[in-house]
């Protein structure tokens, strides 16, 4: 093992953890109108994070640091997502951020929980996955915490609570595994499982599963995702329902990689997603607040997602798939919130009727972000949803196909509900301009910034969706152990 | 060139957009003349046209997309698209004449209709499924935006029943295309490749599934009975140029669908389940006249017709999967029948809808009971309906005669039990005749006094539509010449 060489291919992590210090340390020396100093640095170490990330997929994969921890396909396009995605997050929350009371610590926050999210694409040892866990998690509680309203104390307790729940599942899981498997590592689990008592290694997978579910917001461990994403502030919603996510869902594909037939964990994982779009799709039918409809949205997602990783390693579609997937649902998702961002008084369906008139670029962002959930084409998600059909269908899940299928129809529904409201003639917010208090046109104004990263999004969402193509090639290449 | 002609509708729309304030009598002419040019460039096409060998496309395009998938960006043309590409560029020439008097926010709905134009020409001319799917869901989300926005009535109601039906049809679709993929060898979306080597020919279970997929998602386009339900609502509460459009291009859709994807990419299971096919075209043909001849809306009544008209082509691509020995002649004429009722429904409903919309427009009501004797104050309004709808029940002269004239020869011939279908002629002839006693004879009463007759843009588009319709029914040799041998080729796929 090579220590400095390994080190080198960390440097996209080293990068995010640098910046995360050097925010906090001069967050804490600047004055608070000069703060604006640390989210540039935030941003600045995720650009350099990012370029270094995309030349480390241009080496050969390889693992690091005895096998635990992978540089490969995975880890790469996990860690561009990340970091890319918690750039959008800040320049989205610009006007919502800055100028606050922690400012410094909310990009020093998001910066380790993003550093978690990485870790937990690349790990490849399961003390790793649960260093990963606990770094994404911590910083969340905090950040969700952060805006310190009643609901947001609520929705941090609730978070913790069942952070902790299954964070110490999970750790009983990788115990279990360690117990049967003679390691932690990956590459040696792999043979070693496939001798083990099926039912004991199937106690550890469910339980390690568990814990990743509450990460990625998927059945069972979904409660706090519509609390949190309600209460929180929209940039903190916006990251905890996407970032994450890229994380546990790579996680949880490379550890289902190397878990032999024994247990029937394909059916498994087909039940937790079909759970995950049923669920989060009936509970998003009759929401009024738009934040906690995207919450619920984002849990159907995950279902989507899943569908991929219950096929993993038994179609060659399987890995490209959920990749596209995970890039086209972070910008689209990332897309929808700026638009909320953007329009910071409108929080429930019926404010936002006639806004189409007012904002009508922002009403062609959402149009864009919400068809995009749906998997309209021509945008990245229709994409991801294709491939990840057909890798099931490949992989033998035709029903869980077909499940999916009806709930991209049943999502469309609430989409609409808040979509068709927009286009209405009669606006919600009617007042001539004339008349306003200045607070009240502050208010009625859009948030520049948000707006722009919303149009931005939008854009990209459909530009992905024509290159399509070439991402799936580039994701084409196996996972290493 | 075919990329030209897709795109242009949209790269204009999107001009139309993007540029700030275009003013409004700008955007009407704007969309009117790219509608016209790109009539234009078909009616080139259509003059240059070769019918290309059994096999080939004509002005085909294909450049890589996503090659790990077998999915390219693939266009072209044969005897089944070309004239549906025209009659798609026919319509929404007519409706941007129509439109032209149009005050409620003119910029944006010339915008929205080239979009949907585009998306519209591209299904016709893809030849990839995944390239055909992403027109087929892009001219859903026009629809629906060209309902939930310029309907009247209960139109955001509508515009979602609309959306939610037929986004179920596009996803079944959907998912027979990704059967179709995983059961080519090697794993491919290309049409054309697909209809070489089709997969599950061997595998009836299999591709029975595949096929039931691909028949529900089209079935709901077409509509078909008993998948219709969406219909009424949507046509009623739709503008008129959003009717004629959803009547004469969007429902065609499905009924392409059967002759290019279900029929040469699947022919075993075809063949199984062509009885099937036949069942529900008859029930469409005779539940959709009956229906309609109980409705006093005419809107209403007009849609519940389609669906009759739409069953015809129905029956007659189930009856083109009835192989025997010596039926090739009459299978090509079944195909060729349901491709012109394709050509002929599209031209005469679309006037009939947009004659329906001068109702609407002049008096806010499409009940027949409320009108009479519009014949006095407005002669030509009644001309033209009564011309729509003489068209519409088949009398010859019209499209629609040599249409369903070939449909029965070619169905009958096959499968003697299409004579079943027969009375729907009968009650169709019945209710229009009917509609148009009421409507226009006697004395003017109700809300007819006072009428005034058809301007300018209305007769100029509506006619132009009745002229072509009587144009192909005098003439159709130019029509059939194109359709027949891609008929036979469809045939021949399906005989294998």
């Amino acid at each position: 093992m090579n220590v400095a060489l390994d080190t080198l291919s960390l440097l996209p992590e080293v990068f995010v953890l640098g910046g995360a210090i050097v925010a906090l340390l001069a967050g804490s020396f600047l004055p608070r109108n000069r703060q604006v100093a640390t989210r540039w640095i935030a941003i600045w170490a995720l650009m350099a994070s990012v370029v270094a990330a995309a030349v480390g997929m241009m080496q050969p994969s390889t693992t690091i640091f005895e096998a635990s921890f992978a540089v490969d396909i995975g880890s790469g396009f996990g860690r561009i997502i990340i970091a890319l995605g918690t750039i959008f997050v800040i320049v989205l929350g610009i006007e919502e951020l800055s100028g606050t009371r922690r400012e410094s610590e909310t990009y020093a926050l998001l910066l380790l929980a993003a550093l978690g999210a990485m870790l937990l694409s690349g790990a490849s040892d399961l003390l790793i996955l649960v260093t990963g866990y606990l770094l994404t998690s911590i910083p969340l509680y905090a950040l969700i915490g952060m805006s310190r309203s009643p609901h947001a104390a609520e929705a941090a307790m609730k978070t913790y609570l069942l952070g902790a729940l299954l964070g110490i599942m999970m750790m009983l899981g990788v115990t279990v595994l360690f117990g049967v498997g003679g390691g932690t590592s990956y590459r040696q689990l792999g043979p070693a499982l496939l001798g083990a008592p099926a039912a004991a290694v199937a106690v550890g997978v469910v339980a390690v599963l568990g814990g990743l579910m509450f990460k990625a917001g998927g059945v069972p461990g979904h409660f706090w995702i519509p609390d949190a994403t309600q209460a929180a502030g929209t940039a903190v919603a916006a990251f905890l329902t996407t970032i994450p996510k890229v994380g546990a869902l790579v996680a949880a594909y490379r550890l289902l990689d190397i878990i032999p037939a024994s247990i029937d964990w394909p059916l498994l994982v087909g039940l937790l997603a079909a759970a995950s779009m049923t669920l989060g799709n009936l509970a998003a039918f009759w929401q009024d607040d738009v934040r906690r409809l995207l919450g619920w949205s984002t849990v159907s997602q995950v279902g989507y997602l899943l569908l991929p990783v219950a096929v993993a390693g038994r179609s060659d579609l399987a890995l490209p798939s959920l990749l596209l997937y995970l890039a086209g649902y972070a910008a689209t998702n990332l897309t929808a919130f700026a638009v909320v961002a953007a329009l910071p008084t409108r929080r429930a369906i019926t404010d936002y009727r006639g806004a189409a008139s007012s904002h009508p670029w922002l009403a062609g962002a959402l149009v864009v972000s919400l068809l995009g959930l749906v998997g309209t084409p021509p945008t990245i998600v229709f994409v991801g949803k294709l491939t990840t059909l057909a890798a099931a269908w490949d992989g033998g899940l035709v029903w869980l196909v077909v499940i999916a299928v009806i709930n991209s129809v049943a999502s469309l529904f609430y989409y609409l509900r808040w979509l068709a409201p927009m286009f209405s003639r009669t606006p919600a917010l009617s007042y001539p301009t004339a008349t306003l208090s200045p607070v009240a046109a502050a208010a009625r104004a859009r948030r520049r910034w948000a707006a722009h990263s919303a149009i931005t999004g939008a854009v990209f969402v459909l530009v992905l969706g024509v290159v399509a193509g070439g991402i799936l090639s580039i994701a084409g290449s196996p996972l290493v152990h | 060139m075919l990329s030209l002609v897709v795109f242009l509708p949209v790269l204009t729309a999107v001009f139309l957009v993007v540029v700030p304030r275009v003013p409004d009598r700008a955007a009407r002419w704007a969309w009117l003349g790219i509608a016209l040019i790109d009539l234009a460039l078909l009616v080139g096409m259509w003059i240059a046209f070769d019918s290309p060998k059994p096999g080939d496309l004509a002005y085909e395009e294909q450049l890589q997309w996503m090659p790990s998938v077998g999915s390219s960006y693939h266009l072209g043309v044969d005897g089944l698209s070309l004239p549906l590409l025209t009659l798609t560029a026919v319509i929404f020439a007519a409706c941007a004449v129509y439109a032209l008097r149009e005050n409620d926010r003119p910029r944006p709905q010339a915008a929205l209709f080239l979009f949907l134009q585009s998306a519209c020409l591209g299904v016709f001319a893809a030849q990839d499924l995944i390239l055909f799917f992403v027109f087929f869901d892009l001219s859903l989300v026009g629809m629906y935006f060209v309902i939930a926005g310029w309907g009247h009535g209960n139109a955001a109601r509508s515009a979602l029943k609309f959306f939610l039906y037929t986004f179920l049809g596009s996803l079944a679709l959907l998912l027979g295309f990704i059967g179709l993929y995983l059961g080519a060898d090697p794993h491919t979306f290309d049409m054309a490749e697909l209809a070489q080597s089709p997969p599950f020919q061997n595998s009836p279970v299999a591709g029975g599934f595949v096929l039931a997929a691909i028949l529900i998602g089209l079935a709901i386009k077409t509509p078909t009975f008993p998948f219709h339900t969406w219909l009424p609502p949507a046509h009623t509460d739709a503008p008129a140029i959003g009717s004629a459009v959803l009547a004469g291009v969007l429902l065609k859709m499905g009924t392409y669908g059967f002759v290019r994807i279900a029929m040469p990419l699947l022919p075993d299971a075809w063949r199984s389940w062509a009885w099937v096919i036949i069942v529900v075209g008859i029930v469409s043909v005779l539940y959709g006249a009956l229906v309609a001849l109980a409705q006093t809306d005419v809107k209403r009544m007009i849609a519940y017709t389609s669906v009759n008209h739409m069953g015809y082509i129905v029956l007659a691509v189930g009856a083109a999967g009835v192989v025997s020995d010596s039926s090739a002649q009459a299978q090509e004429l079944a195909v060729t029948g349901a491709v012109v009722q394709m050509v002929s429904h599209g031209l005469i409903t679309s006037a009939l809808f947009l004659l329906a919309g001068v109702l609407y427009e002049r008096r806010q009501s499409y009940d027949l009971n409320a009108f009479g004797g519009l014949a006095a104050p407005a002669p030509r309004y009644a001309a033209f309906f009564a011309v729509a709808a003489f068209a519409s029940l088949g009398l010859p002269g019209f499209s629609g005669f040599i249409a369903e004239f070939q449909i029965f020869a070619g169905s009958i011939g096959t499968v003697p039990l299409s004579l079943l279908a027969l009375p729907g002629i009968l009650i169709t002839a019945a209710l229009f005749l009917l509609a148009s006693q009421r409507l226009l004879t006697g004395k003017p009463r109700g809300l007819s006094t006072g009428f005034s007759d058809l301007n300018t843009n209305e007769t100029l588009s509506i006619g132009s539509l009745l002229v072509l319709s009587v144009v192909i029914g005098v003439f159709p040799r130019f029509l059939l010449d194109i359709i027949e041998p891609a008929a036979s080729v469809v045939v021949n796929l399906v005989s294998r």
